[in-house]
């Protein structure tokens, strides 16, 4: 396959950027998109040039490494991460357009690569359970309804990723917050802490910058994970009831 | 209640539940309209019933006087927060992807302007059919007849029925959001809600609709 890609450029987080053509030939369907880049980057260093920076770890679609914004869409046409994404579903000749992350709360750092920082900060005020570590307890020692450890686990299927926040036009980061509220929240585990943490993480949410949710659905759109939108509900709920007994 | 009007989620709270009071207004308010149909004497009474409502507890038109108070303070609050949360969100994404798609619905996508405008046509309406101000007629204690000779105006009717569109794309958004941000999670409720919310939609844009389009026909003359 022979491809034009137009990426974005930024040398740094205060410097000007601007989309870039370049060209890639010999492309396999059967490469995923970072293969492709990694192509182009294999060209561009023979030549001299600096690669395009953009994020990548596990390449197996679990860590929430990678993410860029492919053709106006978070993660590209398919619903799953970027890495996971393969050429096959472009054609020859296509002409890709390829950006980073864009929200106030997600400065570029540099090209493709966004600082997610914020994310970390949302959970540190409150994605966790207070609780003495050491040897892992017996598995039954806290019973878990059924219901209640499935509905955490579609939760807990978060990677964090920010594809959610890169989506909505409001640069809203609801979904990720509500899936990690919610993943505690339902469980046993995350009761005592229940409202500090929706309290907590909310307030952390919105001193980050995001915008507020405007119910459009395009996070759980491109979410790769399934999170479901009324995972959002959810924590409005949970948020109004934490705030009731304030 | 400070946490509430602090947060994103607070102020959409506000959103949600000034806009369902609105929403029940609208209801009566349009079903009460179709009494033009029926002759002066069945809505320039009800007019006046209005007004009686709640004596002897209440004096004359005291019910109508409260009823718009609260009306004021939920068109006030759903304003003020849905401006102050726009302008957040307009903030928080000060970069467009260079490569745009369509996002969401024309409902979703026109929330914002649809607001401006009905803000801007309660105005109107307000000067038009409650002071008189702008209605040809205006004379107090005779809605039948005023409403007659305002839909007389091309403008008049331009203007009423851009803003029951607008309030019809408006509804249309903004049952099922309220919905949400209400915590409305049981599965299968959200293809019922978005069901209400188009039925209740067309329901209130085709009832108001009703009454420029009875005049204009000579239906109700």
């Amino acid at each position: 396959m022979n491809l034009t890609l137009r990426i974005w450029r930024q040398q740094n987080a205060s410097a000007d950027g601007e989309m870039r053509t370049y060209q890639v030939s010999g492309i396999s369907p059967d490469m995923s998109f970072l293969e492709m880049l990694d192509t182009l980057n294999e060209t561009l260093i023979e030549r001299d040039e600096e690669p395009v920076a953009f994020d990548h770890d596990c390449r197996e679609g679990i860590c929430g490494a990678c993410g860029m914004v492919i053709n106006g869409q978070a993660h590209g046409p398919e619903r799953t991460t970027t890495c996971q994404l393969h050429m096959r579903h472009f054609a020859d000749g296509d002409t890709i357009d390829i950006e980073p992350w864009r929200a106030a709360a997600f400065p570029v750092v540099r090209d493709l690569v966004v600082d997610r920082s914020a994310f970390d900060r949302v959970i540190g005020a409150g994605g966790y359970i207070t609780a003495p570590t050491g040897a892992a307890p017996e598995a039954h020692a806290t019973p878990v309804p059924k219901p209640a450890a499935d509905a955490a686990f579609t939760h807990a299927e978060c990677i964090g990723c920010g594809a959610c926040v890169a989506a909505c036009p409001n640069g809203s980061a609801m979904l990720f917050t509500s899936a990690k509220v919610n993943h505690l929240n339902v469980l046993p585990q995350g009761a005592p802490e229940r409202e500090s943490r929706v309290l907590g993480m909310v307030e952390q949410m919105d001193a980050e910058g995001f915008g507020g949710c405007t119910l459009t659905g395009e996070c759980a759109t491109a979410c790769p994970k399934g999170i479901p939108m009324p995972s959002i509900a959810a924590m409005n709920r949970e948020y109004v009831r934490a705030a009731a007994k304030r | 209640m400070r946490t509430l009007w602090g947060s994103t989620i607070g102020k959409k709270t506000v959103m949600a539940v000034t806009g369902l009071l609105m929403l029940a207004y609208l209801l009566v308010h349009m079903f009460a309209n179709l009494k033009v149909f029926f002759g002066p004497e069945e809505m320039n009474g009800y007019a006046h019933w209005l007004r009686t409502l709640g004596e002897p507890l209440l004096r004359h038109g005291w019910f109508l006087w409260i009823a718009r108070v609260v009306l004021l303070a939920a068109v006030v609050l759903h304003g003020v927060s849905a401006y102050q949360l726009s302008r957040r969100d307009i903030a928080a994404r000060p970069v467009k992807y260079q490569h745009q798609r369509r996002q969401a619905s024309y409902a979703t996508r026109t929330m914002r302007w649809g607001g401006i405008i009905l803000a801007l046509f309660i105005v109107w309406h307000v000067l038009d059919l409650t002071t008189g101000t702008v209605n040809p007629r205006g004379q107090e204690g005779h809605p039948y007849e005023n409403i007659v000779a305002g839909f007389q105006n091309w403008y008049a009717n331009v203007i009423y029925s851009v803003a029951m569109l607008a309030v019809g794309l408006h509804i249309r958004h903004g049952f099922w959001s309220a919905a949400q941000t209400l915590g409305v999670t049981r599965p299968g409720a959200a293809r019922l809600l978005k069901a209400g919310a188009t039925l209740l939609a067309l329901v209130i844009t085709a009832g108001f609709l009703s009454v420029p389009i009875g005049v204009m026909t000579g239906v109700v003359n």
